[in-house]
């Protein structure tokens, strides 16, 4: 009888978004692939984890974007909304802003690159490095891939090694390959 | 000695939301307790970021309550004359001290504002200051003897 009721919860973590109190918004997203952690600042779309641990995620959002993280159901909306349509194999792109902070520039070309692979594509880690004028770089593309903060949307599914094969993934190569047959880039 | 960092707005929150809760229903009934409610963690999201490390949180997260219910209380009647509530019994008008108790160490400090400012009983302040209501009690009572000593030195 006491304890907070999901509704007063609901409407204090609603209001905190209103009231733009928030340095991240988070919330988790349903997907065919597993539950997915979804970050958001008021500038963007700043994490999507698979399999999130969750006081590592917020500790680490915490000193990435400051300690007011909440979850708030809301600010996650437009990114839940894309993701289900992607999923659905209903949107080829997305058009969420993203707030993925300062990035070296290497990092930042890789994914700027990255952005441009189209949906249903593949493409070779060697190949996105000579994209960058970086030719030699296949491995430290590699390290990008693996340390992007907003997979999916940044497609680094669609990278794979020279010989064809998938390689690797920070989601497990199943997810990988799960979503390279959604987009009919597998058959 | 490294000072506990202050934890991501969700852990504090899920960490003393429903104590925060009940203090307030104790307060303020179920039906207030509800806006007051939101009123306390909206005000302590706005004022986190200040907040130097994560020790004395849930003392904290009282004061804030009980700040929130006294303005609650006074909203229905607010042209009625409502006697300071520290005075009601003869103790120490908390204004005199207020001054003085940013001196005290942080648990006599939390238990002084709490019972003096806040009106909280000492079953509260034992639950706020992690003890009980005899340790709080006692942190009380010798930052008031504290407090005596400096107002008299």
């Amino acid at each position: 009888m006491n304890a907070v009721s999901a509704e007063l919860d609901r409407r204090f973590r609603e209001a905190a978004s209103d009231e733009h109190l928030l340095d991240v918004a988070y919330d988790f997203v349903d997907s065919p692939i597993g539950s997915l952690f979804v970050a958001t600042t008021e500038r963007g779309l700043c994490r999507i984890v698979y399999d999130a641990d969750s006081d590592r995620e917020l500790e680490k959002l915490a000193r990435d974007f400051g300690v007011r993280v909440l979850r708030s159901a809301k600010p996650v909306d437009p990114a839940r909304r894309e993701l289900d349509e992607y999923f659905d194999g209903k949107r080829h792109h997305f058009d969420l802003p993203l707030d993925i902070g300062p990035l070296a520039a290497f990092y930042r070309n890789v994914l700027g690159e990255l952005a441009r692979v189209p949906y249903g594509e593949v493409v070779t880690y060697g190949q996105l490095a000579a994209r960058v004028e970086r030719p030699r770089a296949a491995r430290a593309v590699g390290t990008v891939m693996n340390r992007n903060p907003v997979p999916i949307v940044l497609p680094c599914h669609r990278v794979i090694g020279s010989t064809g094969k998938l390689v690797g993934y920070g989601g497990g190569l199943e997810r990988k390959e799960a979503l390279l047959r959604l987009e009919g880039a597998l058959l | 000695m490294s000072q506990m960092s202050l934890p991501p707005f969700e852990r504090f929150y899920e960490e003393h939301r429903e104590e925060i809760h009940s203090f307030l229903i104790r307060r303020l009934g179920p039906q207030r307790a509800e806006d007051a409610f939101q009123e306390t963690f909206l005000k302590a999201l706005r004022a986190y970021p200040n907040l130097r490390h994560g020790e004395q949180l849930r003392a904290w997260a009282y004061t804030i309550a009980g700040r929130v219910a006294i303005d609650e209380h006074r909203r229905p009647r607010a042209d009625a004359d409502l006697p300071e509530l520290a005075s009601l019994d003869g103790r120490p008008a908390f204004a005199e001290l207020e001054h003085l108790a940013d001196e005290l160490p942080p648990t006599e400090r939390a238990a002084v504002v709490l019972r003096y400012g806040y009106d909280l009983d000492y079953a509260e302040i034992g639950a706020a200051l992690g003890s009980n209501a005899t340790a709080a009690r006692q942190a009380a009572s010798a930052g008031i003897r504290r407090l005596r000593r400096k107002e008299t030195q």
